[in-house]
Parts: C-alpha cells; sequence; structure tokens
C-alpha cells in the first residue's frame, strides 16, 4: 500500500501535533480490527475520517477516546504518551466525545445536561454544607457557552431539552464537548440521526469551535459533509490509513475509490500537516 | 474557511412560529408536563371541596388529624419508593423492609434491654443492608429491580416471621422511645403526631436533595437514560446503589412511624404497604418509566388514596367502592402521564 507512507512535508507541516497515534492496534479475537494504524490531528483543523463499514473508523475512535484499549502502538498528547482505560480518562485529559446517539438526558434543562456530572455548587456553607448547586451560576454559564457558539435559537437555559429537536439535543450535547475539552473533540457521526437542516446546525458548530482554536475530529459517513467541513481527511480502509487527502485536491468519487481499495494516492497528493 | 451554506430558512424559527400558535389542550399538555405534581393537586382541592359537601364531619378537626395519621405510613414509605421508581426502578418488598425493620428494633431492645434510641439505629442499619442487598441484585448480577424485590419481598416476609417467631410486640413492651411517634401534639384543634412531622420532614428533605443537589439530578439522569447518564461521565451504577441504601433506610424509618401508628410491632402488619405506596407515587404523577416525578407529588398522592378512602366511608359508601375508586384513580393517573409524556414530540 503505496499510500501509507507520508512524509511530512517541511513547506506545509508548521505545527506539532496535539494528538498521533503511531501504529495502534486492535483485535478482537482473531478479528483484527485495526491493523496499525497512525493518526495526526494538528491545532485548529477539523480532520474528517472516513471508511467504509468495517475499515476499523469506530474502534480508532475508541481507541481515542478511553472507550477501548489498544493492543499495541503508541498515542501522544502534546508529544505526551497517554494510556486511557475509560472515557472518563480521555475526558480528564481534555478529549471530549459526542456520540451520533444523543445522549443527553431529556428531563434535565439546557444548563442541566452541559453540566451534567460536572456541577458546580454555591460558595460558602449552603453549598459545602447543604451541597447546593449553583443553579444560576451554571445557567449563566451555560448560556455564555451558547452565544459563543453561536446557537442564538436556544435562549432559555432552564428550557427542558425533551421540548428540543433532534438538532437542538445534539448542538447540546456538542455545547458540552465544546465547553470543557481543552485539547480535542471527537464528533462520532454527529449528525446520523439528523434531518438535512439540523444537520447543517451542527456543521456551523463544527465551524465555531474551529474558529475557537480546538481542533476537531469528525467521523462520518457523509460525504458531502465531511468534504464541506474538513480541512483534511484521514481515509481508513482494512485496518490501515490508506491515505491523508485534502478535499481541495481530491474529488468526493476519488475518495470513494480510495476507502474501497480501486485507486491508491501518490505520496505527493496527500497532505501531511497544516493546511 | 466557512463554507457550510445557510439554510434558506431555519427550522427552529419556523419551529418557534408553530409553538406560538398552540391549542389550549397543548397548553395544558405541556404545563402538565413541566409540573408533574400539579394534576393531582387539582384533583386533591376538588376531592377535599366535594367531600366536605358530601359530609360536614369530612372537613372536622378530628377527621382531618384522622387522615393524616392514615396517611403517614404509606406517605412516609412512598419517599423512598418515588426515588427507587424515578430511576425506573420498583420496589415491592418496601413494606417488607419496613416490617423487618420495626421488628429488629422493638426485639432488640425486649429480648436484650437494648436502649430504645440504639434498637432505632439498628434497625435503621438492617433496612439499610437489606436496601443495599436490593441494589447489589439490580446493579451487579443485574436483574430487573421487580424480579429482584418480588424475591426479596419474600425473603424479607420469612426473615421477620423467622425471626419474630410470629409474636407481636406490645405496646407495654416497646422499650422508651419506640413510641415515640405515636405521641401527639395539637396545632389550633388539629391533633398531629409526631410521626406525621417526621414523615414531613422526609418529604422536605428529598424535595430539597432531588433539586438542589448534584445527586438529585443524577438520580433523575439515571432514570431518564442510564446509557447517555454513563457517557455523560455519571457513574450509573454507584447512582443505582446509593438510591436503594437511601430508600432502605427510609423504608425503616417508616418502620419506626408503623410502631407508633399502630402502638405494637407486628410481624403482620403493614406488609401490603408496598402496592399502596406505589399507588401514591403513581396517582402523584411520578412517571413508572422513570426521570419523571417529585416527591411532592407522592404526598399528594397519598393525601388524595386517604381522602378518597375517609370520605367515601363517611359518605355511607361500602369500603369495596374505595378499592373500586382507588383502581379507577390508579389507571387515570397512568393515562394522564401518558397523554403528558406525547407532549415531548
Amino acid at each position: 500500500m503505496t499510500a501509507t507512507t507520508n512524509e511530512p512535508s517541511p513547506q506545509v507541516q508548521t505545527k506539532e501535533p496535539v494528538l498521533q497515534a503511531t501504529g495502534l492496534v486492535k483485535t478482537y479475537g482473531h478479528v483484527v480490527a485495526l491493523d496499525g494504524v497512525d493518526l495526526e490531528l494538528y491545532p485548529g483543523e477539523v480532520l474528517g475520517v472516513i471508511g467504509d463499514n468495517g475499515a476499523g473508523k469506530s474502534t480508532l475512535i475508541k481507541c481515542l477516546s478511553g472507550a477501548e484499549s489498544p493492543n499495541g502502538g503508541t498515542i501522544l498528547l502534546d508529544g505526551q504518551p497517554v494510556h486511557f482505560r475509560t472515557p472518563l480518562d480521555a475526558r480528564t485529559h481534555g478529549i471530549e466525545t459526542v456520540y451520533q446517539t444523543l445522549a443527553v438526558a431529556p428531563s434535565l434543562d439546557i444548563a442541566g445536561n452541559l453540566f451534567l456530572g460536572r456541577e458546580t455548587r454555591l460558595p460558602g456553607p449552603l453549598g459545602s454544607v447543604l451541597r447546593m448547586l449553583d443553579g444560576n451560576g451554571m445557567r449563566k454559564r451555560a448560556k455564555e457557552q451558547m452565544t459563543s457558539l453561536g446557537i442564538g435559537t436556544l435562549q432559555n437555559m432552564g428550557q427542558a431539552v425533551e421540548s428540543l429537536s433532534g438538532g437542538q439535543r445534539q448542538a447540546v450535547a456538542v455545547a458540552r464537548a465544546a465547553a470543557f475539552s481543552s485539547k480535542v473533540i471527537i464528533l462520532d457521526e454527529p449528525t446520523a440521526a439528523l434531518g438535512v437542516r439540523e444537520s447543517a446546525q451542527v456543521l456551523k458548530l463544527i465551524e465555531s469551535i474551529r474558529e475557537r482554536g480546538l481542533p476537531v475530529i469528525l467521523i462520518s459517513h457523509n460525504m458531502p459533509q465531511v468534504f464541506e467541513v474538513a480541512d483534511r481527511i484521514h481515509i481508513q480502509r482494512l485496518g490501515k490509513r490508506a491515505a491523508v487527502v485534502s478535499p481541495k485536491t481530491i474529488s468526493m468519487s476519488d475518495a470513494v475509490a480510495v476507502m474501497t481499495g480501486a485507486l491508491k494516492v501518490a505520496p505527493e497528493q496527500e497532505v501531511a500537516g497544516q493546511v | 474557511m466557512s463554507k457550510v451554506s445557510e439554510a434558506p430558512h431555519s427550522s427552529y424559527d419556523a419551529a418557534e412560529e408553530f409553538l406560538g400558535h398552540r391549542t389550549p389542550a397543548q397548553r395544558v399538555q405541556t404545563t402538565l408536563h413541566r409540573y408533574p405534581w400539579l394534576s393531582p393537586a387539582i384533583v386533591l382541592i376538588l376531592s377535599v371541596i366535594v367531600f366536605s359537601f358530601l359530609n360536614e364531619n369530612f372537613a372536622s378537626p378530628n377527621n382531618l388529624s384522622l387522615i393524616t395519621q392514615q396517611v403517614a405510613v404509606v406517605g412516609a414509605l412512598a419517599v423512598g419508593q418515588t426515588l427507587i421508581i424515578l430511576t425506573a426502578g420498583i420496589d415491592l418488598s418496601c413494606g417488607a423492609i419496613m416490617v423487618f425493620s420495626s421488628m429488629v428494633m422493638a426485639k432488640t431492645a425486649f429480648d436484650s434491654g437494648l436502649p430504645g434510641w440504639l434498637a432505632i439505629i439498628l434497625g435503621l442499619i438492617v433496612g439499610g443492608l437489606a436496601g443495599a442487598f436490593n441494589g447489589l441484585l439490580v446493579t451487579k448480577v443485574r436483574l430487573p429491580p421487580f424480579i429482584v424485590t418480588l424475591g426479596t419481598l419474600n425473603i424479607f416476609i420469612a426473615l421477620t416471621l423467622l425471626y419474630a417467631t410470629g409474636r407481636t410486640i406490645r405496646d407495654t413492651e416497646l422499650a422508651a422511645g419506640l413510641n415515640w411517634l405515636g405521641e401527639t401534639f395539637t396545632i389550633g384543634e388539629v391533633r398531629v403526631t409526631v410521626g406525621v412531622v417526621v414523615m414531613l420532614v422526609m418529604y422536605a428533605v428529598f424535595a430539597f436533595v432531588l433539586k438542589y443537589t448534584a445527586w438529585g439530578r443524577h438520580v433523575y439522569a439515571v432514570g431518564d437514560d442510564a446509557e447517555a447518564a454513563r457517557l455523560a461521565g455519571i457513574r450509573v451504577q454507584r447512582v443505582l446503589m446509593s438510591v436503594y441504601v437511601t430508600a432502605g433506610t427510609l423504608f425503616a424509618l417508616t418502620g419506626w412511624i408503623l410502631i407508633g401508628r399502630v402502638n405494637a410491632a407486628s410481624p403482620n402488619s403493614g406488609i401490603d404497604a408496598n402496592l399502596d405506596s406505589i399507588t401514591a407515587v403513581v396517582i402523584g404523577g411520578t412517571s413508572l418509566f422513570g426521570g419523571r416525578g417529585t416527591v411532592l407529588g407522592s404526598l399528594i398522592g397519598a393525601l388524595i388514596v386517604g381522602v378518597f378512602r375517609n370520605g367515601l366511608t363517611l359518605a355511607g359508601l361500602d369500603v369495596y367502592y374505595q378499592t373500586l375508586a382507588v383502581g379507577i384513580l390508579v389507571i387515570l393517573a397512568v393515562s394522564v402521564d401518558q397523554w403528558i409524556r406525547r407532549a415531548r414530540a
């Protein structure tokens, strides 16, 4: 597979990767899901990850988000080796993941969902003795967060999430990730459960996150969406990285051809670093 | 680079436009959805008014005092039951835990001359352990709460009867302090037992905890969607375990109220209180699917059952009609819950 050579060309690579995986291996019994995958994520970029079913996209993401432990290979976060045993591990390292299943608590309000599992208490004895939550403070910060992400349609932070549309719920989940992530946001098929307009809202959100400088890994089946927002596209095939391409220089049909193995990308067509 | 094309017309604007022109029925639905205790509160107020007209004795201080005493045990039991139902569980063993704990309180003091307060603490610990046993079976063995508590219901009844050897500990045999919750004082002309006050304190504490603490929010989140709660970083099994232990302790506390109410500790009393507590919770607007409801609603639910039973008796109706009325109330309450839940869409 010629495509896996990725000598970084010095004129494009200007920064160190935030997240770097090298030679990741994951096997389930004698099924090899990941067969030495490399992945680099640079500051402030949106990295699309595409691949056919069974190519190892999900397993790759699970290894990066702590849901699975790889059998081999290394993961470097800011150049430091890390080993995630649980999703909570990854989260304390600043990696937040948004799942396709609209993982919110419907009966809680927007602020409650944003701070779910990370609630802040009132200062003084009300907080330390009575364990009272700082409801107003959390609503205020939730509001700031939503405004800064451009989710202006959600005004009332006391609104129950169950009264929101699917796209708005996903917006809450993405906002939660953006609020607490310090390093990386992973979006696993964030639009799979959404309609066309709602998906457009989520894609806009991804752009707001990039504008903040946070790097995003976007896993999707939806090629047009990936081509719309990604700076670079990691193509996964048969448990390996087939190529990293730029959506500007490759056509969608060529990308599909790489995914299915009908086309191999010449090394000079690959994009190694920051675009 | 900002390549995302503007959606021609945001769907949210359209939705808000639509929300602005809701039918009255939809508005009622949304309001009831927001305040699940509201519909039972209306039922309670209406029933009090109707029964007061039907019988002049209904609103008399003596009768109101009687209703509160009749409600105290089931009402107190319903606090723990609400916690468990909020997590989408159910506890059929609550009455058995209550009676078992009350026997432990009375018999340890009677047999070994343990001071009353120590016997009460012992009983509370036994209740907590019984709840922990339920919780372990739910979280570790991963059995459905209905099955777990159906099993432990029988186990705890058997343990109670074996431990008590079928014998009731009568009022003269009770250690000091054990029947303290049966003592009364008067507010205006209404006599109130200490047990009723303890029940109200239990409601106040858990209304506060559920609304204002992180634990309370996590209870709702787990009952709503356990998988979503887990992905949000909540330790779901730990929350469930804490709910079962807390509920077990509250059932034991209710056992103390029970001793005061009947002025004795009998292995045969109150074992069928489990279904009554579920009835109170369900009539109070808490959803059996979890994640929606309040303890305040359960108090109102317990009061509704108490008011109906008492009012129908005063109206001269046969006891069978009370049971019929309670049955109809339960079905109505669940129907309203289903209707309200559709407001989500």
